[in-house]
């Protein structure tokens, strides 16, 4: 059946209800309440969720926002909790302990903090045993929750309160990490990149797709941060626009080790239209900072290019 | 009537886990506990047990997945020692204030660094304030019965936290010994099956587990923690004596060894108690009025119950296996005294430090400290009571 908006919001009730604490403007509430449409909605879901900003500010004892069962446990681990509880779900079951006729599903979300650097050992390691459970990364390119310091995915050049930009080192000095790259390379059923863009239909059809794809699954989602990135926070949705249409951030997906870029620019726009509206790149607007709009420009090319290249090669053949 | 057998320590922890059948077991490699996890996915891979065995990639996983499996509603068990725990650390704690009946095996070692493989507490005593009910073990039949009493203990009402048994690394843990082990169905109708109130799995009730708990709740939620292990010194005599109706073998906090006229005793825990026992019977031989309490149950800490059992020595030495670096002596050589102080019971007290990095404590060592014991009964007079055995010159 054809995707369509207006029919998931009215067939698909939030099981992410609102009254939480998260900023207006940010970008992960509308990534977690679109995952969890991608449910069925008689099957039951575990929820596990790395410390990090959506944790704390959607269940602050003794209220939750979480519908489904929810589990948090600490900032690096979300993904063993996790796999713990999935392994408990198989043996219960194998053995008739749990009612055979119901669906149990295990998404788990971390900020990129708790994916990128401090969980991915975790990660790497549920998903190589091979864990039934979907694993989403709200990536906002920094560790927010406690103010705003670089991470490994933090682009080059970003002003964070662990790089600021400064009169002799004008910000983050390394390149973000590609970890949907990682994840690729450990040749999981299904890895996508993706964003809550235009109607959410890529970001719905991946989740469904992770969510009932049977065995270990990731997605990367960016999730812009209104405070860390520094855009006025109804501008949310057009940020999203310009990652996706400067090729920024492609949207894409890995299905048993094919790729297929989802979304293709029909005008690739310049990597200024993403940069512009936010005060963490204000800096590279500085005369004389030239080179460094430039040099950002052809690290997004290198990798759009990389990724049209891996299209190609692995759909040969 | 039991079945004899000669096993390792490490054989008879991997049997009780065996015979208990967990459903989830996360474990991940680190001498001197590997041949748990070894022993234990064999039975796995043999279908001797319907366990969902976790090869994790770390310790902190280790012990994630048991928190995430527990909590969903199954009983979870793990095993490690030494660095092994200290990288479970953080989730040490989680799991006893998420209030989970986890249950592992410790098979003390040394802690770096330097690297040491061997065996001390310093492990144990690490993680002696996270909530955790700790029970010691003598030998190979101790840590197998304490096993087998752990889910009893961990899973009541009451109770509700998680439980380690320790044991020597090497010592108990890689010695074979005679053992008496209790039948398959005997064990399994002891332990019973895990009933959890509330589980991440019932699609009935969902409900949500570690929550931002700010300055409003906290004070509370730890102090119910505190009462939960308060009330597990009932539950943990409780399930003793029913465990004493089933093998004969008795348990409570602490073993009594020739203590009722004892004038010098020396408290100690794990192997060490086995040749201290050597000593006191060739000290008694002499004459010599020397008797020995051995800590099974190190937390719960039996404060109320120690001192009617030391109260009446002349003097009095503990024994840690690990030393806290405070320069005022062990953990256990605190909470003894402290518990002393508390009763009004002033006995002459000093600490040994000994065996660490698996320093050999030979019974030479033991006879050293009630030698000195028996001059402080004398005199009086301790110098320092902050002591070392078995140090190199």
């Amino acid at each position: 059946m054809a995707y369509n908006l207006k029919e998931v919001m009215a067939n698909k009730p939030s099981r992410f209800t609102g009254g939480h604490r998260m900023c207006a403007g940010c970008g992960a509430p509308p990534i977690a309440r679109m995952v969890l449409r991608a449910l069925k909605p008689e099957d039951h879901a575990v929820i596990s969720n790395a410390t990090g900003c959506m944790e704390v500010s959607t269940f602050i004892y003794p209220y939750t926002a979480w519908t489904d069962s929810f589990i948090h446990t600490a900032f690096e681990n979300a993904a063993s909790t996790c796999s713990g509880v999935e392994a408990a779900y198989k043996s219960l079951k194998r053995q008739g302990k749990l009612p055979q006729d119901k669906t149990t599903k295990f998404i788990t979300f971390g900020g990129d903090g708790g994916t990128y650097d401090i969980g991915i050992q975790a990660l790497s390691g549920a998903m190589e045993r091979g864990h039934d459970m979907v694993y989403v990364c709200y990536d906002n390119g920094a560790y927010m929750n406690t103010g705003i310091q670089r991470s490994s995915a933090t682009p080059k050049f970003a002003d964070t309160t662990t790089s600021p930009a400064g009169s002799v080192i004008p910000g983050k000095m390394q390149s973000r990490k590609d970890l949907t790259e990682v994840m690729a390379s450990h040749h999981l059923p299904y890895v996508a990149q993706t964003i809550a863009y235009t109607n959410f239909k890529d970001l719905y059809e991946k989740a469904e797709k992770a969510i009932y794809t049977e065995g270990p699954c990731f997605l990367n989602v960016l999730s812009p941060c209104p405070r860390g990135w520094g855009y006025p926070t109804d501008m949310l949705m057009e940020i999203n626009k310009l990652a996706v249409e400067t090729c920024y951030w492609p949207l894409y997906e890995v299905v048993d080790g094919k790729y297929k870029i989802t979304y293709k620019p029909a005008k690739k726009l310049p990597i200024e239209e993403f940069l512009r509206p936010q005060k963490r790149f204000k800096h590279m607007f500085k005369p004389g900072n030239e080179w460094m709009i430039e040099e950002f420009q052809k690290e997004v090319d290198r990798r759009w290019n990389e990724l049209l290249a891996l299209e190609e090669m692995s759909n040969k053949e | 009537m039991g079945i004899r057998e000669r096993l390792s320590g490490n054989e008879a922890a991997a049997i009780a886990m065996k015979q208990i059948n967990p459903d989830v077991v996360a474990a991940f490699p680190i001498t001197p506990s590997t041949e748990i996890p070894q022993y234990f996915s064999t039975f796995v891979s043999n279908g001797a047990v319907d366990t969902e065995f976790v090869a994790v990639e770390s310790e902190h996983s280790a012990m994630s997945a048991c928190v995430g499996a527990e909590a969903a509603g199954s009983r979870a068990m793990t095993a490690t020692s030494a660095n092994g725990l200290s990288y479970m650390w953080e989730m040490i704690y989680i799991a006893s204030s998420l209030r989970l009946p986890i249950v592992m095996s410790l098979v003390n070692r040394a802690v770096s660094g330097p690297l040491n493989i061997h065996n001390d507490h310093s492990d144990a005593m690490g993680v002696r304030d996270s909530g955790w009910i700790m029970l010691f073990s003598e030998n190979n039949q101790e840590a197998y019965d304490n096993l087998v009493m752990a889910h009893r203990i961990a899973e009541n009402k009451d109770v509700l936290l998680p439980l380690m048994v320790c044991q020597d690394g090497f010592i108990t843990s890689h010695s074979i010994e005679n053992i008496e082990l209790i039948e398959d169905n005997k064990v399994k109708e002891f332990v019973g099956t895990y009933k959890p109130e509330h589980y991440l799995l019932n699609d009935k009730e969902p409900i949500a587990i570690g929550p931002l708990d700010v300055q409003t709740y906290l004070f509370e939620h730890k102090f119910q923690q505190a009462e939960a292990m308060r009330n597990a010194k009932k539950v943990i005599l409780e399930v003793a004596k029913d465990f004493e109706k089933m093998t004969g073998r008795k348990y409570s906090f602490f073993e009594e060894y020739k203590m009722e006229d004892a004038e010098i005793g020396i408290v100690c825990m794990n192997s060490t108690a086995g040749t201290t026992k050597t000593v006191v019977d060739s000290l008694r031989e002499k004459g010599v009025k020397a008797g020995m309490v051995k800590i099974r149950v190190f937390r719960p800490f039996p404060a109320d119950e120690l001192p009617e059992a030391l109260g009446n020595l002349k003097a009095l030495a503990v024994m840690d296996k690990a030393d806290s670096l405070n320069g005022a002596g062990g953990a256990l050589f605190e909470d003894v005294t402290a518990s002393m102080y508390t009763a009004k019971k002033q006995v002459p007290t000093v600490n040994y430090i000994y065996g660490i990095g698996g320093r050999d404590t030979t019974s030479k060592d033991i006879e050293e400290i009630y030698t000195a014991l028996e001059d402080i009964a004398k005199t009086g007079n301790i110098d320092n009571p902050y002591r070392y055995v078995g140090l190199r010159k």
